[in-house]
């Protein structure tokens, strides 16, 4: 299989950490590197998977690039688009949604002035909802990166917001 | 005070590094197990111990253990299943975020026992954090002796992996998992074969979910039929409820099988009763693909005995007044709920995460969204609960994987149970 010289590459230090992921499985198996890679991939070119950056990890994995496709667009936490700077993702599953996740979700709208799932123009936030974070014993949930921010109300968000806002200003 | 047996020590300070955990005996079922016990004596143990899993379904996992492929020259491989994502269920995390150990330790004589050699930890991929405790704690046992070549002096070897998810609710059923774990889109398998003779990779497999395995040290230390002594009838030993909604006091509990639901309810050891003094409507026992029940059944059976959270007494009466234990995920939901919008969520979550494979539960969970938005909107009428039922009836029993059935199971009792909440008005719901 001939591959096109690829638009984007890791970094030496993530080719490294994807080394040794890969060797985590069994020779000829290295296509089961491919979710954990995927979260690198996002995570080194820009917070999405660029078509290039999919074709990119095809390459490095020795895989058809429909192989990343069918991956990536079964997987929720990949973004398939670009996203704002800052992604919040509010949970809406039923022990969130008793709690009041859903009033959570209105108010962020109108203050972010953006539905779920758009992104603000300043290219500062998106907001997505999701599904159960299993942290229903601190309902409302909301995840931002690798953090929850448990026990949330309408007031704790607003708060969050505008620390994040202020945060991104410095 | 209940006998702990997954968080004696959770909450003392450290317990989450090596040096800590083993300084109050940790890993030292390892070193009985590898020293003195065969692995068919260590499978011998749990059987006796009568321990089922606890992800969901109950299944002895002794017997789970015997049924793998023991061809020799064969790579064996044993999964912890830490995929966690079932609404309402959030034990596995805690248990891992705090007592990573435990699970290594767990994990260690698991693996003897089935003589798998290599491990994988399938963790959601919303965890990143909590993998990374588990990563260090991996390293720590490493360091130590416990993971790694020839452990103990012994020729018995072991190494474990940590593999992140994506976002994918189907990656918790067995097959699922093999094929995300394989780097593929988390479709189930068509079962037979199963896993113990043809799973990862083709090899023999067997997966646990975490709290299962947490609980073998103990029985290795204290013997099975110790184990067995704790519980009720055939639901042994003591099993972890993550309990949230309208309550005063959410959190994970460890339980022994066969408390009252009216205690755990409402005694301050546990939940300390419904929030803001209202009163109780209905509870979702088990996760959220489980039967909801009201108050009345919830408390007591249909014969009028007290209800108890044993995998028996949840089950008394069938899916007509009864539910499931399923993984422990214990909601609570006061006397202001909305059965149907909360329902509503349920079902919006199982269109969600339907893989897509089957037509049932693909269109199945899709169609029934729309109609329950309509009803929530206000718009439903008599037929559309009819045609809810009959759609729920006709994606149960027809999918590949349970996640058809988990559908499904939501909608057919909130009907029966709340039937008259589907007509209410928006303005009084």
């Amino acid at each position: 299989m001939k591959f096109m010289e690829p638009k984007v590459s890791f970094s030496e230090e993530t080719l490294k950490l994807s080394e040794k992921i890969i060797s985590h499985y069994p020779e000829g198996r290295q296509k089961s590197a491919l979710i954990p890679i995927l979260h690198l991939a996002q995570a080194e070119f820009g917070g999405w998977l660029s078509v290039e950056a999919m074709d990119y990890v095809a390459g490095l994995l020795k895989l058809k690039p429909i192989e990343i496709y069918e991956v990536a667009t079964f997987y929720t936490m990949y973004n398939l688009k670009p996203t704002g700077k800052c992604v919040i993702e509010v949970c809406r599953t039923g022990p969130c949604w008793l709690m009041g996740a859903e009033k959570i979700i209105e108010h962020l709208e109108k203050k972010l002035g953006i539905k779920a799932g758009e992104t603000t123009t300043d290219g500062k936030f998106t907001l997505k909802v999701t599904e159960c974070l299993a942290a229903c014993g601190n309902s409302p949930v909301i995840q931002i990166g690798e953090k929850y921010y448990v026990n949330m109300d309408v007031e704790k968000a607003d708060n969050l917001i505008q620390n994040l806002n202020e945060g991104m200003r410095v | 005070m209940s006998i702990k047996i997954l968080f004696e020590n959770i909450d003392v300070d450290g317990i989450d590094s090596f040096e800590v955990y083993r300084k109050l005996g940790g890993y030292n079922s390892v070193e009985k197990a590898l020293k003195n016990m065969s692995p068919e004596d260590i499978v011998e143990e749990v059987k006796k111990s009568g321990l089922r899993g606890r992800g969901g379904a109950g299944f002895p996992t002794g017997m789970k253990w015997s049924f793998i492929d023991k061809a020799p020259g064969k790579s064996h491989y044993l999964i912890y299943n830490a995929d966690e994502s079932e609404p309402g269920t959030f034990k596995d995390r805690h248990l891992m975020q705090y007592n990573p150990h435990l699970l290594i330790e767990g994990l260690i004589l698991s693996c003897y026992a089935i003589r798998s050699n290599t491990s994988y930890i399938y963790i959601r991929g919303e965890l990143m954090y909590v993998m990374r405790i588990l990563e260090k704690a991996i390293e720590e046992a490493y360091a130590n002796g416990f993971l790694g070549k020839n452990i103990l002096g012994t020729d018995f070897s072991l190494d474990i992996y940590c593999h992140p998810g994506a976002a994918a609710y189907i990656c918790g059923e067995e097959t699922g998992l093999i094929e995300s774990l394989e780097g593929k889109r988390g479709n189930p398998r068509l079962k037979p074969p199963f896993p113990a003779l043809n799973g990862l990779f083709g090899f023999p497999t067997i997966i646990n979910n975490v709290e299962t395995l947490a609980t073998v040290p103990w029985i290795i230390n204290n013997g099975g039929e110790q184990y067995a002594k704790i519980g009720i009838g055939k639901s042994t030993g003591t099993k972890l409820i993550s309990a949230c909604g309208h309550i005063n006091k959410p959190g994970v509990y460890e339980i022994e099988l066969g408390l009252s639901v009216e205690e755990f309810i409402y005694s301050d050891e546990y939940c300390g009763g419904i929030k803001n003094g209202k009163k109780l409507k209905a509870v979702v026992a088990g996760g959220s693909s489980v039967p909801i029940l009201p108050a009345e059944l919830i408390l007591k059976t249909a014969k009028g005995e007290p209800r108890l959270l044993s995998y028996e007494s949840l089950s008394e009466g069938g899916f007509e007044t009864g539910t499931m234990l399923g993984s422990g995920g214990f909601i609570v939901m006061d006397e202001d709920t909305s059965i149907v919008k909360n329902l509503l969520t349920f079902t919006r979550f199982y269109r969600h995460e339907s893989c897509g494979q089957c037509s049932p539960c693909r269109e199945g969970t899709a169609w029934m969204e729309k109609i329950l938005n309509r009803i929530v909107e206000g718009k439903g009428n008599e037929k559309d609960i009819d045609l809810l039922m009959d759609i729920a009836n006709n994606i149960e029993g027809n999918t590949i994987c349970p996640l058809g059935d988990a559908a499904a199971w939501p909608v057919q009792s909130a009907i029966k149970h709340f039937r008259d909440e589907f007509l209410i008005k928006p303005e009084i719901v």
